[in-house]
């Protein structure tokens, strides 16, 4: 499997694409916080953030071409971590 | 039996191995066995120094008013107290020294898959052990947080809070990185045939647990640490004044907080599964549902932690939520104990130690169990909060539950890796007086907090005097029985009958070894070809 992930060499040219939308969702982000649309703007800037993390995990740390356990490892993490913002969310939101 | 026999040198095994002599053989080991030992040794210690506390404690509040020791000083027992015995005993407890010594041997593999890292971990348990105890003696003196050092207080007392926190964060890192090994370990290094059907129930619990470990602990650490930012930096973060928020810190301790309390049960539930079968010589029932719902409580389990705050002023949904999930960890938990029982039905029950306080657990935990209900159901919390109640209901659990499996592991354990073992009558004798005492303790500290008793009182209304008095005797009689287990163990491992071959008729890998196991277990790469609890592929009679 390192052999597997040793032959995706990614070009030049793919990881300066991945690096151009990140700067783009980063403007994004700095844009929502212009517009008022109240509790909408975190979940907002929590998506772009996930999407932005995503491309950062699946290109550059290379996770795309992985092998599946270790993308279901990490998921498993990912989800984890969602679960325990959003469960605190009952509280913030409704106190 | 004759003298000669008792002294008679057992096989060397990962005893003698190394090029190292003295202690440098030991600490600067990274054979899992030998790192395993280590563990034992320190949590048990700790184990020792915590119930020292524990009895103090009791003796403290035998009658009403001042006794022995002043409030200031109970303050700080009750919270050194709690953190030894939850960061120093029970958390690495069974995982790090059980873990340890049995794990890679029931998979089939000779080490772990980060044998330095292994090494590492037991390093910075001991430097943070080392920290926390330092905390009582300096600065300040021992912390009087209570050990889930709550905002505000712990923002601002004077007594040595930050390096005691810091020593906890250390510890973190030593649970993360074993949870990390263990993982990577169990997916890795499974012998040929070692199919995941095939997995002992305890390496499951230690795989759920290790899950924990790794995802939960990361969150203590950073807690801990802003915890002393706040006391150093005064930053706010969890003072309202400021724009801070104290419910914050709550849930972000708790959300470690709980889910440790399964690194604490899961792996005593993994040794429950292992002696049953083994003491019953039955195969175990319902295998798969036993595996998957040590997953299932690791999953459900870190998502209830809201149910430590149903009076702190948490929203009213988020009270809903959280008491509706806690519910929901009741069926993975009722799985287990109903298949346990089903195991013994029918069997050839043989009522040596570690079945005896397998069975203990069993009643035990379900008593903690079930009186944790009462506490995860908003309505009736509200009533026992805080009082001695949980402190009743966190005991049964955890001591009743885990503390009774931690000394069954190493009735059923223990003698295959000193190749000795204990007398079975004191056994029997100290365990009966262990579970008499345990009863009368716990069981009437449920009954103070039904009548209101708070906890962390120093003092207490005349109306408890009587069951406080109560109390306190079980604790001695408890302490009793912890003698005489120890001592009979002890004296045992050092000078008891020679124990060889497969005594207890286990079916699983550590059996069919030498013992004490060889430094890396096994001549040759084991192939499994049958069920960890199938006695007759195994050729167990």
């Amino acid at each position: 499997m390192t052999k597997d992930g040793a032959e995706h060499i990614l070009s030049y040219g793919k990881l300066a694409t991945v690096w151009m939308v990140l700067l783009l969702l980063t403007a994004a982000t700095v844009m929502i916080t212009r517009v008022e649309f109240g509790a909408g703007k975190v979940w907002a800037a929590l998506a772009i953030a996930s999407i932005k993390s995503g491309l950062v995990i699946a290109f550059f740390m290379h996770m795309k071409y992985e092998p599946r356990l270790f993308r279901v490892l990490l998921f498993v993490a990912l989800f984890t971590l969602a679960a325990f913002i959003g469960l605190t969310f009952f509280d913030v939101l409704y106190r | 039996m004759t003298s000669a026999e008792n002294t008679a040198p057992v096989p060397g095994g990962f005893w003698l191995d190394t090029g190292k002599t003295g202690i440098r053989s030991w600490i600067f080991s990274t054979d899992h066995k030998r790192i395993g030992m280590m563990y034992f040794g320190c949590v048990f210690g700790f184990f020792l120094v915590g119930a020292l506390l524990g009895v103090l404690l009791r003796l403290e509040l035998i009658a009403p008013g001042p006794t022995i020791v002043t409030a200031k000083t109970y303050n700080a027992l009750f919270t050194v107290h709690g953190v030894v015995m939850i960061f120093l005993f029970i958390i690495p407890g069974i995982p790090a020294s059980f873990g340890n010594l049995v794990m890679p041997i029931q998979i089939g593999a000779r080490d772990v898959a980060f044998p330095r890292l292994n090494l590492f971990s037991w390093w910075l348990y001991a430097i943070g052990a080392l920290v926390v105890l330092a905390a009582l003696f300096t600065g300040g003196g021992a912390p009087d947080t209570g050990w889930t050092f709550y905002v505000p207080f712990s923002a601002r007392t004077g007594t040595n809070v930050s390096l005691a926190v810091l020593g906890v964060f250390i510890l973190g890192f030593s649970s993360i990185l074993t949870g990390i090994n263990f993982v990577t370990t169990i997916h890795r290094l499974r012998a040929e045939g070692m199919t995941w059907t095939r997995l002992p129930l305890f390496v499951w619990s230690l795989y759920a647990t290790a899950w924990v470990q790794i995802l939960a602990t990361p969150i203590i650490a950073i807690t801990l640490l802003l915890v002393v930012a706040e006391r150093v930096l005064g930053v706010g973060l969890f003072d309202p004044g400021r724009g801070g928020d104290p419910l914050m810190y709550q849930h972000l301790f708790w959300i470690y907080s709980h889910p440790a309390v399964y690194i604490m049960i899961l792996p005593a539930m993994g040794v429950i599964s292992e002696i049953i079968p083994v003491f019953s010589r039955k195969p175990i029932f319902g295998y798969k549902m036993i595996a998957v719902s040590s997953i299932g409580i690791a999953a459900a389990g870190s998502v209830v932690w809201g149910h430590h705050m149903f009076t702190s002023g948490m929203s009213d949904t988020a009270v809903l939520v959280f008491s509706f999930l806690t519910f929901l960890v009741a069926i993975p938990s009722a799985i287990k104990v109903f298949n346990w029982v089903s195991t013994l039905y029918k069997g050839s029950i043989s009522l040596e130690a570690p079945m005896l306080f397998a069975l203990s657990f069993i009643l035990l935990f379900s008593i903690g169990g079930l009186s944790g209900l009462i506490l995860g159901a908003a309505a009736t919390d509200i009533h026992v909060h805080d009082t001695h109640f949980v402190v009743g209901h966190f005991h049964y659990v955890m001591f009743g539950g885990t503390g009774f499996a931690f000394i069954g592991a190493a009735h059923y354990w223990l003698p295959k890796f000193f190749g000795r073992r204990y007398d079975e009558t004191p056994a029997l004798i100290g365990w009966i007086v262990m579970f008499i005492g345990f009863n009368i303790i716990y069981f009437t500290m449920q009954l103070l907090g039904m009548r209101g008793m708070p906890r962390r009182y120093y003092d207490y209304l005349p109306e408890f005097a009587q069951l406080n008095l109560v109390a306190t005797i079980g604790s001695w009689i408890l302490v009793l029985g912890m003698l005489i287990v120890i001592v009979n163990l002890w004296r045992g491992l050092l000078k008891g009958k020679p124990f060889t071959g497969n005594p207890w008729g286990g079916a699983t890998l550590e059996w069919s070894i030498p013992t004490p196991p060889p430094t890396e277990n096994f001549e040759e790469d084991p192939v499994v070809t049958h069920g960890p609890y199938d006695f007759k592929g195994a050729g167990v009679p």
